[in-house]
């Protein structure tokens, strides 16, 4: 634990224990009490008999501790090695140290403030509080990096995207009459959109029922089998996705002589969604509460009615979060689409019949291919839109999610509150 | 008085076990079960089918170069030379870059977000890092090819002229700025970005499972709360700890478009990771499909995809082995 440094002082009623037995032993009025005087806010002086009934009341009135976590000289200790090392690294950096650059900077920052704070810590706690503290110091720079490579990410596409996006023709017309020097107030990427949102529809209609069947067979019937099923289902997870589009290529396209298509695609990430469908669902159903179960097979219920009527529903929110993360996975994919779709400029809503481009498809190709400057503004702009899509995507598993199953949600407690007055 | 025994049967000893119970299924339920194991059985089938057709598919490229298509390094389909001799060691070389920078980054991001970190800022640490894993590579490709290889060029000319000792830092070429492009180093570096948020997640589950009465006995004993992490979370979840690495070790061999948009692509083996030039065999398929309309060029790349699923196959079981048989993954419930 942090050092205590100067705990509050600990403030109790203070309790005058007797153990002098008055002649009325049960009588409550027998303790004497001396009621604190009034401008002696803090203590209250009573006294009870010992192994009284107020001795226990007055015992469990204590005033907890207050045990402060951050004190005023970890918090100060920290900010002074923060502001000296940024000095420091002034001075030094570009003069003294061969590096160069920002990224440089930032790096050699970091350094210097976890030796300067090593050295300030060293100066006034013993030896074992400096490895707790200097640890701490390092164990959240993994938590600040994780979250300073998330909102790079995002401010890089918000920035290099936001030109292309701001006008109104990149949301609804196609990219069929662009070239390199179209100005951005022509054409747009309407066609990979809904390509994207079809291609989306079809992985999710094939993943999501047979995760689903699958996450119930691992719950449901279990049993021997369910130890292999569940070690695949680990394995597959990081199958890489070029991999599952050379298998519909091979199975689909020439084998079954379907055309490469936004159906095509669309199965090909349904299997890179199928593993994380199976184990998001896995973990929800597992949660739900076997006296729900039992209840209904003690109802007489069969077991395909049990999971059908009390299961899924108890479990919806969670298995809705599930498939809507599964999604956000599958929008992104590149690699199987390029190898089971092709790519093209223009409007094509049907996913049976001729190529579909998506938005990451559409990404690749005009950096690849087209790689010249107006190309590039565009596909940074449908990076932005793809962001976006994981982003809503995202957020609408979150909103959705969440409570444990069986929790209601605050609209249907008011609609049982609604009922309860009605009757 | 006597008693006329007439007849002893012997009482047998196992008196005390069970009747067996039979439970009859009624025919409803026994579709519905048979359609679970259907479906519990389709991953089966999914991996199975994907070895039979990369198999099937890849069988000519192996029927003409034979074993030789592992140590050849070139890729042509004018000469119909395949060989992933030399991109098989640079899938390795960058996937190694990129688990040897996110392994300890992803465990402190881990071992703050489940030990030190405060309740709020806790659960939005843990929406970020689900967010880290959901952005789409090709977005981490995109950042990575136009913000931060320009910028990481200063730092590899540094490094391969001031630490130039370390084999692998040299360069076999003249040093300009551009020596540096496209080079296995940097995309490591990208792709590490992609594999920490894998680690850092399953490894948080992990240490958030670490028994509670083993904390406070830790800290009954008077120790610091490094010391109980180092003695009573780390060692719990150790087994679970190694099997996310593998699983972001895994990842990281198959990630495609963050590498094929950074590197200059070549065909043989580069092992100065600062220079310019490197593939992945993820990279290959995607960059060379295009290209491969003949007979026996897709059909090697094909059997350079067999090669990758192998190898993430491999490296994915091992991962899961060994969280079943650590006491941290036992007690995760899989």
């Amino acid at each position: 634990m942090t050092t205590a440094g100067r705990a509050s002082a600990r403030r109790r009623a203070d309790v005058a224990v007797t153990s002098s037995g008055a002649a009325d032993a049960g009588a409550p009025d027998s303790a004497a009490h001396d009621n604190a005087a009034p401008d002696n806010a803090v203590t209250e002086r009573a006294v009870v008999r010992l192994g009284s009934a107020e001795h226990g009341a007055a015992l469990g009135a204590d005033v907890p501790l207050q045990i402060r976590r951050v004190t005023a000289e970890d918090a100060l200790t920290i900010i002074g090695a923060a502001v000296g090392s940024l000095g420091l690294n002034w001075v030094l950096y570009e003069r003294v140290l061969p590096f160069s650059g920002a990224l440089g900077f930032w790096v050699c920052w970091y350094i210097e403030f976890v030796l300067l704070y090593l050295a300030a810590a060293g100066l006034q706690w013993n030896r074992r509080v400096v490895t707790d503290k200097t640890l701490a110091v390092l164990v959240s720079a993994g938590g600040i990096f994780a979250s300073a490579v998330v909102v790079d990410q995002l401010g890089y596409s918000f920035v290099k995207g936001l030109p292309a996006i701001a006008h109104a023709n990149f949301w609804t017309t196609t990219g069929a009459s662009v070239a390199a020097l179209t100005p951005l107030t022509k054409g747009g990427v309407l066609n990979a959109a809904v390509g994207s949102l079809e291609v989306l529809a079809v992985a999710s209609v094939a993943s999501v029922p047979l995760g689903i069947t699958a996450a119930l067979f691992l719950t449901e019937v279990g049993g021997r089998l369910a130890r292999p099923v569940r070690m695949i289902v680990n394995a597959m997870t990081a199958l890489p996705s070029v991999v599952a589009g050379l298998l519909i290529y091979s199975l689909a396209i020439v084998t079954l002589g379907l055309p490469a298509s936004g159906f095509a695609a669309g199965l090909a990430i349904s299997i890179i969604m199928l593993p994380t469908v199976i184990r998001a669902s896995e973990v929800v159903l597992r949660v739900v509460p076997g006296t729900l179960r039992e209840a209904a097979f003690a109802l007489g219920a069969s077991q395909w009615r049990t999971v059908w009527n009390v299961i899924l529903p108890t479990a919806r929110s969670g298995l809705t979060t599930a498939v809507v993360l599964a999604m956000a996975l599958g929008v992104g994919e590149t690699a199987p689409v390029l190898i089971a779709d092709g790519f093209s400029n223009f409007m094509n809503a049907d996913p049976f019949h001729g190529w579909q481009a998506t938005l990451p498809t559409l990404i690749f190709t005009y950096i690849e291919d087209e790689g010249r400057a107006g190309f590039i503004a565009r596909a940074f702009g449908a990076s932005l839109a793809l962001m976006l899509m994981v982003l809503v995507l995202f957020t609408i598993a979150r909103l959705v999610g969440g409570g444990r199953p069986g929790e209601l949600s605050r609209r249907q407690i008011r609609k049982l509150r609604r009922d309860e007055a009605d009757s | 008085m006597a008693v006329a025994v007439t007849s002893v049967t012997a009482v047998p000893d196992d008196d005390d076990t069970p009747r067996t119970i039979v439970s009859r299924v009624s025919r409803a339920d026994s579709v519905f079960r048979a359609v679970l194991r259907v479906g519990g059985l389709s991953s089966f089938a999914i991996t199975g089918l994907i070895l039979i057709f990369l198999l099937y598919r890849s069988l000519s490229a192996f029927g003409a170069d034979g074993f030789t298509f592992f140590t050849k390094q070139s890729w042509s389909f004018v000469d119909n030379e395949f060989g992933i001799g030399g991109v098989l060691p640079l899938t390795v070389i960058i996937g190694a870059i990129a688990s040897i920078l996110a392994i300890p980054l992803a465990i402190a991001a881990a071992l703050f977000i489940s030990e030190y970190a405060p309740g709020g800022i806790r659960r939005v640490l843990i929406a970020v890092i689900d967010l880290m894993a959901a952005i789409p590579s090709i977005v981490y490709g995109l950042w990575g090819r136009y913000w931060f290889m320009p910028r990481a060029l200063g730092t590899m000319g540094w490094l391969s002229h001031h630490a130039g000792w370390f084999p692998p830092f040299r360069l076999a070429i003249q040093q300009t700025p551009s020596a540096f492009v496209g080079s296995s180093a940097i995309a490591g570096l990208v792709v590490c970005l992609m594999v920490i948020p894998i680690i850092t997640s399953l490894s948080r589950e992990v240490f958030s499972q670490a028994p509670q009465g083993e904390r406070e006995a830790a800290y009954a004993l008077g120790s610091t709360r490094w010391g109980m992490v180092r003695t009573v979370v780390l060692p719990f979840g150790k087994g679970g700890v190694i099997g996310a690495c593998m699983l972001g070790i895994g990842r990281a061999l198959g990630e495609t478009i963050a590498v094929l948009l950074i590197i200059n692509a070549i065909y043989a083996l580069n092992p100065h990771i600062l220079q310019e030039g490197s593939e992945s065999i993820a990279a290959l398929i995607a960059g060379d499909w295009s290209s491969a309309g003949q007979h026996i060029g897709s059909s090697a790349l094909f059997a350079a995809g067999l090669v990758l699923f192998a190898m993430t196959l491999v490296v994915n079981s091992l991962a899961s082995i060994v969280i079943n048989r650590s006491r941290s993954g036992a007690a995760t419930a899989d």
